[in-house]
């Protein structure tokens, strides 16, 4: 009999019925909920009289519309005060931990999660927002849903699914200085496309995937959902069960001991059959930088600008003249040649404290450059923030004349005060380079913290690994 | 939920790949707490010259006379016609919102983002993926006045010259979609077999249920 894969066991440890067509209902332990996805599904439990079916298998956390500064003075725009205060509220009444702007545990959700302990291997984890894929590199199985699904899982507990084909994507060997989980991603989806994960888990393994730490890890997963793939997944081994022990919503003491026993087991058995496997070669990817207005739009930084006139496929060739010319760029321009407007280091995919100490290292003891209208540095969540302090790393930041702000999401999507002006070109550390995504008529440029951090200090995109 | 059947409508050719669910409803309209409202802007960097904010009064704004919701053959369709990994990027349901809102019924596409693909089916939205060579034809034959019979009972799409083509749809939400079922009070309806699923696993991993 053939092995089963990591998310065959997750799936079937989930489920609560199977119906001939195919469907299934599924359990769901954790659900994550933010300002922005939720409204909508608090207000249709109260339409209907319904009850949260297990409250305290919610946490909520407001991080979309958060100012990063004078927090002080609360929220100026006011729809964007009204939808916070709409998650407090709906949280009080149907009796919902949230953690509020004030409280240091306050983040992006993706961020807090983790870190409090409340995303464990083995759980299925929801959230309205298509990054809930971040928490599988914990070996949960866990994805975005809409918000009638929210209401679903707040009523139910339960969501109806069918099952996803499994994917093997196989880093070997192991990457060069100066590469990190981002240029890992980033080249993943260079090479499968926006699209090439669409309907499958999506399980990454390999000799340099396990070679990364926690951090690393749900920056791979993170953006999984850039290739498609609503759900990425990580085995879980001692690096997953380190980062775990001692935090606030994990088991304590001895439970915590018997469920790492159950942990380990969480891994896609050695004759386990997938669907489709991609192998990368480790040591073959280099910084990456995106030139255009989807991620798969993306090349090495010592690459150039594509011409779409090399381009055979029609719809593609469009693609990429659109792009071009949304973004201002000329096919053929080395993309160290490009100058950048602002930067900034954040987001769900890349404002952990490893990712402000590798931007910390580029920067300490230089100067951002003048023709930088703005550097951000944006912490994931209060603890983030409090960590960072405490090794000095805004210091380095503010020193170099990077802001240092208050956590959320920030310039991520701009749904706060912090973006960018209509052409405006960033150096972003964030997973998505859509037009409009920074700002009406931004442009945008996915990159590593420590190629974000370089950007701010040369004035423009620069190999890491020259420097 | 709104149940769906059987509509005859013209039909709106979007000709782009990748079209993401930000170009569809842009962040600053996420900001609002209701379900509705958000049809005057779907796809609003494209369809407007100015910056659109919410609340905003939509009938005066300076239209781009290029894109496809404001020549005026193809307006108020209830079909969209769109390529390949339609609705990419965020879980926002407020994109399938802003499409049902302005009065689409049906998106036909060669493939669609899963978490938009499922959305759909949430909002009385019809989500039909055919060959691309199929799409490509559609898109060669729509025209001023190119409408579209698209019948969810029957899975069939007619053409104006005469031709059928059969689409797939998972039973149980055609089933849900034809009758405008409410999928909470469908899933309640097991209440004891999720109950039982809950005592189970609670012996198993305990630690799932800790109620802080």
């Amino acid at each position: 009999m053939t092995g089963k894969t990591l998310y065959d066991k997750l799936w079937e440890d989930h489920l609560v019925a199977q119906d001939p067509d195919g469907s299934a209902l599924i359990y769901i332990d954790r659900q994550l909920v933010h300002e922005v996805t939720s409204p909508q599904a608090f207000e249709g439990l109260r339409l209907s009289g319904r009850k949260p079916w297990r409250t305290a298998a919610n946490l909520a956390v407001a991080d979309h519309n958060i100012p990063t500064k004078d927090r002080d003075q609360g929220i100026a725009d006011p729809i964007s005060r009204l939808q916070v205060q709409t998650l407090e509220d709906n949280c009080k009444e149907f009796g919902i931990t949230e953690f509020s702007m004030s409280d240091p545990r306050q983040g992006i959700v993706h961020v807090m999660g983790p870190e409090q302990g409340a995303t464990l291997p083995g759980m299925t984890i929801v959230c309205g927002d298509s990054h809930t894929s971040t928490h599988g590199a914990f070996g949960a199985l866990a994805f975005g849903i809409g918000t009638s699904e929210v209401e679903h899982v707040l009523a139910t507990q339960c969501l109806v699914q069918r099952k996803a084909r499994n994917m093997l994507i196989r880093v070997d060997g192991k990457v060069g200085p100066g590469i990190t989980a981002k240029d890992i991603v980033l080249a993943i989806i260079g090479k499968i496309g926006t699209a090439g994960g669409t309907g499958y888990a999506v399980e990454f393994a390999g000799d340099a995937i396990a070679a990364l730490s926690m951090e690393g890890r749900m920056t791979v997963c993170n953006m999984a959902i850039e290739a498609g793939a609503r759900s990425g997944l990580i085995a879980v081994d001692e690096t997953t069960i380190d980062y775990l022990r001692g935090r606030p919503y994990a088991p304590k003491d001895e439970l915590f001991e018997t469920a790492a026993e159950t942990w380990r087991r969480l891994r896609s058995d050695v004759d386990a059959a997938f669907d489709a496997v991609i192998t990368v070669d480790a040591a073959s990817i280099r910084p990456q930088v995106t030139w255009g207005t989807s991620p798969e739009m993306v090349c090495p930084v010592d690459g150039k600008v594509p011409d779409p006139t090399q381009e055979s496929d029609p719809v593609k060739r469009e693609s990429i003249q659109r792009a071009l010319s949304y973004m201002g760029l000329e096919p053929g321009t080395p993309l160290t040649a490009v100058n950048v407007d602002k930067v900034f280091i954040g987001s769900c995919t890349n404002a952990r404290i490893e990712d402000l100490r590798a931007a910390a290292e580029v920067v300490k003891g230089k100067s951002v450059a003048g023709s930088i209208k703005l550097a951000l540095v944006v912490p994931g969540s209060g603890l983030v923030k409090q960590q960072a302090e405490e090794e000095g790393l805004d210091q380095v930041f503010t020193e170099a004349g990077f802001e240092w702000r208050d956590p959320g999401c920030s310039m991520c999507l701009a749904m706060n005060a912090d973006r960018l002006e209509p052409g405006e070109r960033c150096a972003s550390t964030s997973n998505r380079n859509f037009e409009g995504r920074q700002g009406y008529g931004s442009r945008t440029h996915l990159v590593s913290p420590a190629m974000a951090a370089a950007a701010a200090i040369y004035g423009h995109f620069v190999d890491i690994r020259s420097i | 939920m709104r149940a769906f059947q059987k509509i005859t409508s013209r039909v709106i050719p979007v000709d782009r790949s990748n079209v993401d669910t930000d170009a569809i409803i842009p962040k600053q309209f996420l900001k609002s707490i209701k379900r509705s409202g958000f049809g005057p802007f779907l796809f609003d960097e494209w369809r407007y010259l100015d910056r659109g904010e919410p609340d905003m009064d939509c009938s005066g704004r300076p239209l781009n006379p290029e894109f496809v919701l404001n020549v005026p053959c193809y307006a108020g369709g209830e079909i969209l016609l769109a390529r390949e990994n339609f609705g990419c990027g965020s879980s926002r349901e407020h994109a399938p919102w802003a499409i049902a809102d302005y009065g689409i019924r049906v998106i036909i596409a060669p493939s669609f983002a899963d978490i938009f693909y499922n959305n759909c089916f949430k909002n009385g939205l019809l989500p039909i993926v055919l060959d691309a060579t199929i799409v490509d034809r559609l898109f060669a034959e729509c025209g001023p006045g190119y409408a579209l019979t698209v019948d969810l009972k029957e899975q069939v799409i007619q053409t104006r010259y005469g031709e059928s083509i059969h689409f797939d749809i998972d039973p149980s939400r055609k089933h849900r979609l034809l009758n405008g079922l409410d999928d909470i009070a469908l899933t309640l309806q097991r209440a004891d077999e999720i109950r039982a699923y809950e005592a189970r696993r609670a012996q198993q991993a305990p630690w799932l249920f800790a109620t802080h």
